[in-house]
């Protein structure tokens, strides 16, 4: 079982060392094909116990919330609750370092044979069903929402698509407009 | 002299990426291949959609397309400028509000725009999903097999990497 205690203050086993850290983090970046997510809660959670479930959730919707990729700043917020300054790189420089390394011997590969018709195809084939990901991605993540609310978020999520992916509007403006129109309406709503 | 503005180019267009970045990396694919193809000319559409392909066949977060666009601009040193710049400020940030979260997560500002972002996120993912897709379906395989990777993540938890492996053999046997 999981913490026979359930606590709020990460009582759990002990406070691990920068170096656990580093290589806890390191492990779950060298197996998380297709996603970071499902890896960092079962080491974080059933492995090490270093969060409880509770735990691991709330720290997720912190990095949801923010921006920047979530799960490196999932790395460096439960880096920095368990060592400050030091814990957060640590954490950071483990899932960060091995794929760094890796994608940059790729991307040398692809230089060198990007031009053979197998690896054009392969790739090619790897974006089709890259892009099938990120559209069932995003269906996973609207589902509650238009649940929930839909004639808040669906307007929303319409507006942002026509702005981005057919006018191609550059992004700092669309989210300088659309953002606050978004909190706006839903607090509206809710009155 | 043309190397290092280049750089500088990649560390303004990431650090301003990175605080746009609601939703993760995948929220900005759009904008990365504007600014990349469109407004700076760095590579083409279908090289921007290879250095995608590479970044979601390899383990690691899927920031790390950031890392592949930089080496292709600039080599490692591009890299190295790209990576720094799309995780600097949000690190900083990550940081700094991790320390404060515990005291207004439940107030009812922080929970209004967390409500609002949610559906721009959605908005967002989903134009990076139709570029890709426009970049890559040229066939009607490559086609179906956006909509089956697409219905199976939807509907189950199958780890993609065998859809990913399926879509490789039958790009390198030019299905595709």
């Amino acid at each position: 079982m999981a913490d026979p205690v359930p606590s709020d203050e990460g009582g759990a086993a002990e406070i691990p060392t920068l170096r656990e850290l580093f290589f806890n983090f390191m492990m779950v970046s060298a197996v998380a094909f297709g996603g970071v997510l499902p890896w960092a809660r079962r080491k974080l959670v059933d492995e090490t116990h270093w969060l409880s479930e509770r735990e691991f959730l709330d720290t997720l919707a912190l990095c949801q919330f923010l921006p920047g990729p979530n799960i490196v700043n999932l790395s460096i917020a439960v880096g920095a609750r368990f060592r400050g300054l030091a814990g957060s790189a640590a954490a950071f420089l483990g899932i960060m370092g091995l794929p760094f390394v890796l994608v940059i011997g790729l991307g040398a590969l692809y230089g060198e044979y990007g031009q053979l018709p197998q690896v054009r195809g392969a790739l090619l084939g790897i974006s089709a069903a890259a892009s099938g990901m990120i559209l069932g991605m995003a269906g996973k993540i609207a589902t509650p929402l238009l649940r929930r609310r839909p004639v808040e978020a669906a307007p929303v999520i319409a507006a942002v698509f026509v702005a981005v992916a057919l006018l191609r509007w550059p992004l700092p403006w669309v989210l300088l407009g659309m953002a606050p129109l978004s909190i706006a309406i839903g607090r509206w709503r809710r009155r | 002299m043309k190397g290092s503005s280049q750089l500088g180019l990649l560390a303004i267009n990431f650090l301003i990426l990175s605080l746009l970045a609601f939703g993760g990396a995948n929220a900005i694919i759009p904008e990365m291949n504007r600014q990349a193809v469109d407004v700076a000319h760095w590579m083409t559409d279908a090289q921007f959609a290879a250095l995608f392909a590479i970044a979601q066949a390899a383990p690691g977060p899927n920031v790390m397309v950031v890392t592949l666009v930089g080496w292709q601009v600039a080599g490692l040193a591009g890299a190295c400028v790209a990576t720094a710049a799309m995780i600097g400020p949000s690190w900083a940030l990550t940081y700094m509000v991790f320390r404060a979260w515990g005291r207004f997560k439940n107030r009812p500002w922080a929970m209004a725009i967390q409500n609002g972002i949610a559906p721009v996120t959605v908005g967002l993912i989903a134009s990076s999903a139709f570029l890709l897709a426009g970049a890559a379906d040229n066939s009607a395989i490559a086609f179906g097999l956006t909509a089956a990777t697409a219905a199976l993540t939807y509907w189950t938890g199958l780890n993609p990497l065998w859809v990913f492996g399926v879509a490789a053999i039958l790009g390198a046997c030019g299905l595709v």
